[in-house]
Order: structure tokens, then C-alpha cells, then sequence
């Protein structure tokens, strides 16, 4: 149940586009003592159907900008594979130092950003 | 050429932080988008969306080949974020989302400071 409620939550904030992740991995880690690695193969893993679900809506309504995505995503393979190889080979104690610095960045960065229309 | 570069490099530092840290690549593509690319915002969300997925497989599958799972703490996730998924894409237009913004990045900080000090 509690873990139900973590994915809920989580799924909420995600679907609102404010990074699922970011509140999935410390809630895991904190409340349940996950272990970091695991925490984050359940927040990969766990987006799969989700963003699929989301990727049939947003076809739909044509929000997707084709022109720019190639490039990104063939730059963003060659980066995801080394980051999770880099992840694997990495301590668990010194992973949740680097996550928890990068979400203090992103935390003042949702604090004071201003949307854009 | 210089903006084929651009996207390239947006790309491949979003993948490497979403590859390491398992998430956060929504949250740094989104921005690059909108301030590097000028796309408009709701637009950048859901094309975020289909460049994170492809990089999110690919990951995954490195995380799987290292054995780095646990498919029952998966399974019980994946059906509450996938059904709070729904929940929060019904609610993106009826709520504040700038107020959510700041309620979310405080607890981001206080969540980093505990993950710092545990």
C-alpha cells in the first residue's frame, strides 16, 4: 500500500510534468530505505508505460516537435548509455551524494523559475 | 552545423545525467528547450516525453544487464505512478502549476539535505 501511494504520488507529479523522478528516488530511499541504485532502476523502469500512455495523447493533440528530436535523442543515447554504465560502476553512498546535489539544483531552479508562454 | 551541434550536446548531457541518476532528464531537457531552442512550453513537455523515453529504454536495459532490479518494488510502483500519471495530466490545467512548482522545489531541497546528511 505504502509503496502504491510512493507510485501515485509520484505519477501525479509526473503527469503535471514536474519530474516524477525527482520526488520517486528520495521518497524510496528515505521513507523506505531503498537502496540507491534500485531506486533509480525503479523510476526507469516505471516511466516506461507511463510515458508511453502519455506519448499516445501527445501524438494526438501533435505537440510533438519532429524537427528537433532526432539529433537530440541519437546525442542522447550515446549519453544515456555511458551515464548508466558510469551509474553501475559507481558507489552507492557516493550516487546519492550526486543525485541529492543535482536535486538541490533543480529544487532552487523550480523555486524561482518564471514559465515562459 | 552549430545547431546541429546544439542539439547533440543537449542530447548527450541529458542522457548522461538521466543514465546516472535515473531521473532528472525531464527536468533538464524542458528548460534547454524552452531557453536554448525557444519552444513553447507545453509544447517542450511533450516533446521531452518522446526523447526521454528512447533514452530511458536504453538505460534501463544497462541497469537489467547489471542486475541492478527488483521487479515486485517495480511492479507496485509502476501501477501507482501509472494511474497517477493519468490523475496529473487531468489536473495540468486546473491547478497553479507555478504554485506546485515552488511547494515541489522546497521539498526537493529539504529531501536533497536529508539524502546529503543521511
Amino acid at each position: 500500500m505504502k509503496l502504491f501511494l510512493i507510485g501515485l504520488f509520484a505519477g501525479i507529479v509526473g503527469g503535471m510534468g514536474i519530474g516524477g523522478g525527482t520526488i520517486l528516488i528520495p521518497a524510496l530511499t528515505i521513507f523506505l530505505g531503498t537502496e540507491q541504485h534500485i531506486a533509480q532502476s525503479v523510476n526507469l523502469l516505471s516511466f516506461i508505460p507511463t510515458a508511453i500512455i502519455a506519448l499516445i495523447y501527445h501524438i494526438k493533440s501533435k505537440n510533438i516537435q519532429y524537427k528537433i528530436v532526432t539529433l537530440i535523442i541519437i546525442g542522447g543515447i550515446i549519453g544515456s548509455s555511458i551515464g548508466a554504465i558510469l551509474a553501475a560502476i559507481t558507489k552507492a553512498v557516493i550516487l546519492k551524494k550526486i543525485f541529492a546535489v543535482f536535486l538541490f539544483g533543480m529544487g532552487i531552479y523550480e523555486i524561482f523559475s518564471k514559465p515562459r508562454k | 552545423m552549430a545547431d546541429k551541434l546544439k542539439l547533440f550536446f543537449i542530447g548527450f548531457i541529458t542522457g548522461i545525467i538521466n543514465g546516472l541518476l535515473g531521473a532528472g532528464g525531464g527536468t533538464l531537457i524542458v528548460p534547454a528547450m524552452v531557453f536554448l531552442l525557444g519552444i513553447e512550453d507545453h509544447k517542450a513537455h511533450a516533446t521531452a516525453i518522446s526523447i526521454i523515453l528512447p533514452l530511458t529504454i536504453v538505460s534501463s536495459f544497462i541497469y537489467l544487464q547489471n542486475k541492478i532490479i527488483d521487479i515486485p518494488l517495480t511492479i507496485n510502483v509502476a501501477v501507482g505512478s501509472t494511474i497517477g500519471g493519468i490523475i496529473g495530466a487531468y489536473f495540468l490545467n486546473k491547478l497553479s502549476i507555478p504554485i506546485l512548482r515552488k511547494i515541489f522545489g522546497i521539498i526537493m531541497i529539504v529531501a536533497s539535505v536529508r539524502m546529503l546528511v543521511s
